[in-house]
């Protein structure tokens, strides 16, 4: 993943991730989710400009979403690239998550 | 261009004074699922164990992941082999873990993840073979069909960029055995991985393949599409695909070196 970046907005927040989010920067985006989750009412990842995700990054958006159950939050993913939704449809966490 | 993953040349192997391998060449490009056919004793699994860098060729060379494995040092290899999961015949899961442990084994060895972010990537791959909420089982406890799966979760734990696959449908049932070709396919389709299957199961290789090598008495006898290998006129591919038994001719010298001498070794 090359960077995240933040954009404040009226009922929350918007992250933007862009890159590859692998083993070595997904704990990165991990932390950054649930700080974000703390902090505001609904969080939005915008995943238009990631160019692959493995199995960590899955992870860490999937412990972002059960935080956001846990306390009342809302947790919304956007614009999955192509690859991202193959990766989620094939362990059908594209039933799971709420893709705006 | 085309960029290959596993590049072999002329690579000739023995077991003690028997020569397994002799002179194979193949070329696997990214993406790509591979069969690997051939009988019994064709020399199959060997180069399979050589890919991996787990024996050491007589002459030739190999190329996986862009690394040649006689260049390696050892750590290197470990590195390498990270990126490359295997699906053993048997599935090979430690019979003292549960199946979660089992998919977790290698991510705890080799990654640096939160414990939490584990769980949660070994449940996913137990979803994505169908065993979701398996995770408590032991191995002993599981089926056939669901120990190839468990063990094909665990080869996928980390993600890999070449995943081999060691008879996936040997002694399944063909409702099972066509499920597990769906998921080779939906793993790489989704992935990207590439992948190579060792297998007998001509349905199964005729489904998954994009392209075929049959092997021979430790030779690349032929290596081409589905329907190359189909229309083949070579007499050995065409015995493999109508079951046909081989009749090979007998050398009656040979033959009675073979019952006869002290110390005989096929050369």
């Amino acid at each position: 993943m090359d960077v995240i970046n933040f954009k404040k907005i009226e009922d929350g927040c918007i992250i933007y991730a862009t890159g590859e989010i692998d083993l070595s920067n997904s704990q990165e985006l991990r932390k950054t989710i649930l700080a974000a989750l703390k902090t505001n009412q609904k969080v939005y990842v915008d995943l238009s400009a990631v160019s692959y995700i493995d199995s960590s990054g899955i992870a860490s958006l999937v412990e972002g979403l059960q935080f956001s159950k846990l306390h009342g939050k809302g947790f919304m993913l956007t614009k999955p690239s192509k690859q991202v939704k193959a990766i989620m449809e094939l362990a059908r966490l594209d039933k799971v998550f709420t893709i705006v | 261009m085309t960029k290959y993953l596993i590049q072999v040349d002329k690579l000739v192997t023995h077991y003690g004074k028997r020569k397994i391998l002799d002179g194979v060449d193949l070329k696997i490009a990214e993406g790509e699922i591979r069969v690997i056919m051939g009988g019994s004793g064709s020399g199959k699994s060997t180069l399979l164990w050589h890919i991996l860098g787990l024996h050491e060729a007589t002459s030739g060379s190999i190329n996986v992941l862009g690394k040649d494995l006689s260049q390696l040092k050892l750590n290197e290899k470990h590195k390498l082999l990270r990126n490359i999961g295997v699906s053993f015949q048997s599935g090979a899961l430690f019979s003292s873990m549960t199946v979660g442990e089992n998919i977790a084994f290698p991510l705890k060895e080799f990654t640096n993840l939160d414990e939490k972010t584990i769980r949660i990537i070994s449940r996913m791959k137990l979803e994505v073979v169908n065993l979701g909420g398996f995770q408590k089982l032991m191995p002993s406890q599981l089926s056939g069909g669901m120990t190839k799966r468990a063990a094909l979760a665990r080869a996928i734990a980390m993600d890999p960029k070449l995943l081999f696959f060691d008879e996936p449908s040997a002694g399944l049932d063909p409702v099972v055995a066509s499920e597990i070709d769906d998921l080779i396919l939906k793993l790489r389709d989704a992935m990207g991985m590439t992948m190579v299957v060792v297998t007998h199961e001509l349905d199964s290789a005729f489904k998954i393949a994009d392209k075929i090598t049959v092997l021979d008495k430790g030779k690349n006898l032929l290596t081409g599409t589905v329907e190359e290998v189909k229309n083949s006129k070579i007499k050995r591919v065409q015995d493999l695909l109508e079951r046909r038994a081989r009749h090979d001719t007998v050398d009656p010298e040979e033959y009675l070196k073979r019952l006869t001498q002290e110390n005989y070794t096929i050369s």
